[in-house]
């Protein structure tokens, strides 16, 4: 049977992308960043998953404001890079599995949770950028990716608690699947950042170390923090952490942190990197 | 509806609201994510801001590149770089041009950690400070 066991929750910041396909790491200024995500890099390829479930946002690329869903699957055989204004990044067009992806959908849907679902999708640096992060640049990403595009742009995204339960129902439907297939499941965004208007540049370390830690030690808490409480403590686009609760939703009641890295600044955000392990993994 | 969000400083929120006065400014942003329309926009900028539903103020805050403009005006953040990228600006430059410092200013803050939580929460809490 299919089994959820890694949960990796990781900043989408686009210049760590640029960076990584400048080979730029050993800037002094991008130095400490990338020796924080060392040790979750070389951990996955130990632990690698055969399917990836990447919860990310799309920022204006694959979607506009003429349609607005709320959470999108990615059920293609193929998800190819977006141009998002430069070009798109040169980086491997994404495979799918397109066969787990309808599991999901159809498995979702019936447990109520009304997924929009996308046959054709390009992926931005918000899906990209994590595997880059974890994968580094290999010729094609050493798994599959099934993407999960959840809009946290127009206001209002969903909350906390949706995305914790909707986490939850991809756990159920990942475990009523009949291939013997590792799956991990990325929670990206933030962490705290507010990039538009006259508070530009907020970041909030002591809250995003207060997130981070209570993924493990109290994940129903972190569900209950209201969108105003993100957007005023962790800037209007550190709204973007409720996508890591689908990611913690996803993992069992007892999954233990196997690794956590915190970095200010990665260009204008606080930038986190956590590992979860599955309990019964260990 | 509650609105409590509108007491945080310097933030525009992407309610509804936000949404219908700057539908056709953040579409035409968008537009920019394709390389033909990024070179007639090149050629002649007034003339390709016509093709869109933009007011005559949205119009010159994009001609001006006034960044704090737009936003005011319903842009959103993640549209209105689509505007940056196209003209080689970086998302530490708009920061800066938003919030009145130089993009190095805006660069030398982040480095030491950012703009603090202390003292921007609240509108409510500032002017009370204020006095």
């Amino acid at each position: 049977m299919a089994k959820i066991v890694t949960g990796i929750g990781s900043s989408h910041v686009p210049s760590v992308g640029a960076v990584i396909d400048n080979n730029k790491e050993q800037d002094p200024y991008w130095k400490p960043l990338f020796d924080g995500y060392q040790p979750a890099r070389d951990w996955i390829q130990d632990n690698m998953p055969d399917v990836a479930i990447v919860v990310y946002n799309d920022h204006a690329s694959a979607f506009g404001l003429n349609l607005i869903p709320t959470f999108t699957l990615g059920v293609a055989d193929e998800f190819p890079p977006a141009d998002e204004g430069y070009g798109p990044r040169k980086v491997p067009t994404a495979v799918g599995d397109p066969d787990l992806a309808w599991h999901l959908a159809e498995s979702l849907i019936l447990d109520e949770f009304d997924m929009t679902i996308a046959n054709e999708m390009s992926v931005d640096h918000g899906c990209t950028v994590p595997l880059s992060i974890m994968f580094d640049k290999p010729e094609q990403w050493p798994c599959k990716i099934i993407p999960l595009c959840v809009n946290v742009i127009q206001y209002p995204p969903p909350t906390g608690k949706r995305c914790f339960d909707l986490g939850k129902a991809i756990r159920k439907a990942v475990e009523a699947y009949d291939k013997d297939i590792k799956v991990a499941i990325f929670g990206t965004g933030g962490m705290s950042h507010q990039l538009q208007g006259e508070r530009a540049g907020l970041v909030n370390a002591e809250f995003d170390q207060s997130f981070l830690d209570r993924l493990t030690t109290d994940p129903v808490g972190l569900t209950k923090i209201q969108h105003v409480e993100y957007m005023r403590e962790a800037g209007s686009e550190g709204i973007e952490l409720v996508m890591w609760l689908i990611m913690r939703g996803a993992m069992g009641d007892d999954a233990s942190e196997t690794y956590k890295f915190y970095h200010v600044p990665a260009s204008n955000t606080g930038a986190g990197l956590i590992v979860l392990e599955d309990g019964s993994q260990k | 509806m509650n609105r409590e969000y509108r007491d945080i400083p310097g933030t525009y929120v992407m309610d509804g609201q936000h949404c219908r006065k700057g539908y056709h400014l953040n579409m035409f942003c968008m537009s920019l994510n394709k390389a033909e329309n990024r070179d007639e926009f090149r050629k002649d900028e007034a003339a390709y801001l016509e093709k869109f539903k933009l007011s005559d103020e949205q119009k010159k805050a994009v001609l001006e590149r006034d960044w704090l403009g737009m936003l005011r005006l319903g842009g959103n953040i993640y549209y209105t770089f689509k505007l940056a990228i196209f003209d080689g600006r970086s998302m530490q430059f708009v920061g800066g041009a938003m919030s009145d410092v130089t993009e190095e200013e805006f660069r030398q803050m982040m480095i030491a950690g950012g703009r603090p939580i202390e003292g921007n929460r609240s509108k409510k809490e500032q002017e009370q400070s204020n006095g």
